[in-house]
């Protein structure tokens, strides 16, 4: 990655034709679980991909090899262009990826079904934390952008707060604050509402449609129908560790080509 | 017998050397938190690991601690070692005796710390770019220390209590002070009520700021 040319925000430049990030023949093994076999997916700069699929498909560990919280069993992955490399073996992923793998996770956002802020820290350390500490960002320059998104999202007022007294909505837009802190170049989101009440789901979608009109480009597991229909550009449908079915969402969701995926639709909520 | 202006002109002629020697109790319950901490830290990290070229070290180091007397422990590097030119003045051999006593204890508060905090602030920290040490050392390991904070303060207490079992090793703290005094006086009642009341104060004191120290961080978690 140090090979590629770097502009003057210190991100890597792209190039029109290249895809932001690029999954090749992924494959993952929990023991005899043959969980994903053989994903490839290619993500174009501002592009909107949602993710669906029956629980057990793989949606989510698809998600998880991408930025490597799980170590792929084979497969590669690409970030505009270069590959990352990744080992299986030994402690954990050897110390020169470590560097390296660090890096590719400061491009890629990711917010989680159970939004995991980090309890003793307030709003506003929570969202600074990352690029203070990885990014060696000065401190007021992480809180005058953690300010900027905190009242671009309506939260200024709970940068004090502990992540505790919040409510689940408020802190999964937190979570994806603390995310867009880092100005990742991806995001990936999974199942980001799925832990939430239901009064609270609108206004997380609401800021994903935000993100997702400002050309963010989001890859999303979700069981949101209504939401992949409206704002993704490609939807996939994974069944048992493969991409049953993939095209524009329209086609997908009201037009399924394949038995499986009409049978999944049919059964989900829309 | 118990006169009692004389107990108290007795008590406050021998009250400095008892003092004094309270300041090697704090010392020593000082040195014994610093070992314990760092046997501890590592012993409950190692005993979590999977790699049994790790955990199983660990877990011996922890059975035979909590399964053998403590004074036991404290004959063995005082009056064992030496054996093998291994050679300690009583300070010494006390602090790490007990530190290493200690350690198995806190490894074992310190464990359960660690599997209390849930797996997801260790993957949103990785996933933000933080390599291992840094999100263990800036996430996880903050919010261990105020869960374990009540479990850890006992263990602070248990062990400047066990400090008076250095007394049989000859280092001059409170208990052995107390008993020169009292065969010089020979008035063993009321010296071991005067120790006691020291050891009490020292205990309360350790607790009170420490329930101070809960108070506050209890609030943000």
């Amino acid at each position: 990655m140090d090979g590629l040319p770097k502009d003057s925000n210190g991100l890597y430049r792209d190039t029109e034709d290249a895809p932001v990030l690029s999954v090749v023949n992924l494959t993952k093994q929990f023991g005899e679980n043959r969980v994903l076999k053989g994903i490839s997916v290619s993500v174009r700069k501002g592009e909107v991909i949602s993710v669906i699929g029956p629980s057990g498909s793989g949606k989510s560990t698809f998600l998880r090899c991408i930025n490597f919280l799980e170590m792929p069993t084979s497969g590669d992955v690409y970030f505009l262009g270069e590959k990352i490399d990744y080992s299986v073996s030994g402690l954990g992923p050897k110390l020169q990826f470590q560097k390296r793998l660090s890096e590719f996770r400061t491009h890629v956002g990711m917010v989680f079904q159970s939004y995991n802020l980090w309890l003793h820290k307030t709003v506003l350390e929570n969202i600074i934390e990352a690029p203070v500490q990885v990014k060696k960002e000065s401190k007021k320059k992480a809180t005058d952008i953690a300010m900027d998104l905190l009242s671009r999202f309506g939260l200024e007022e709970k940068k004090d707060e502990y992540p505790i007294r919040l409510s689940g909505g408020q802190q999964q837009r937190v979570a994806i604050i603390r995310a867009l802190a880092m100005s990742p170049q991806v995001m990936l989101f999974d199942e980001v509402t799925s832990a939430l009440d239901p009064e609270l789901v609108g206004e997380v979608l609401e800021v994903l449609k935000i993100l997702a009109e400002s050309g963010m480009t989001m890859l999303l597991v979700t069981h949101e129908m209504g939401f992949a229909a409206e704002c993704s550009d490609r939807v996939l449908f994974f069944d048992n560790g493969i991409i049953e079915e993939e095209g524009p969402a329209k086609d997908v969701l009201t037009n399924p080509r394949k038995e499986r995926t009409k049978k999944f639709l049919s059964r989900s909520i829309r | 017998m118990l006169n009692l202006s004389g107990t108290i002109d007795l008590i406050a002629r021998y009250m400095p050397s008892i003092l004094s020697s309270c300041v090697i109790v704090i010392e020593l319950t000082l040195f014994t938190i610093l070992i314990s901490w760092v046997c501890g830290l590592f012993a409950g990290i190692g005993k979590s690991s999977k790699y049994k070229i790790f955990s199983y070290p660990c877990r011996f180091y922890i059975w035979f601690i909590r399964g053998t007397p403590t004074l036991i422990q404290v004959y063995l590097v005082y009056f064992g070692l030496p054996q093998f030119g291994i050679q300690m003045p009583p300070f010494t051999a006390g602090i790490l005796a007990l530190g290493i006593n200690s350690g198995a204890y806190v490894a074992e508060i310190f464990r359960a710390g660690l599997s209390a905090i849930p797996r997801g602030q260790m993957e949103s920290a990785r996933a933000l770019g933080m390599t291992y040490t840094k999100a263990m050392r800036r996430i996880i390991l903050p919010q261990v220390v105020r869960i374990i904070l009540p479990a850890i303060t006992n263990e602070g207490i248990t062990m400047l209590k066990n400090t008076s079992l250095l007394s049989t090793i000859t280092v001059l703290e409170l208990t052995l002070q107390t008993q020169v005094v009292i065969a010089r006086t020979f008035r063993p009642f009321e010296f071991y009520i005067v120790a006691s009341v020291l050891y009490l104060v020292m205990t309360t004191v350790l607790s009170h700021y420490s329930d101070k120290l809960e108070k506050k961080y209890a609030l943000s978690i």
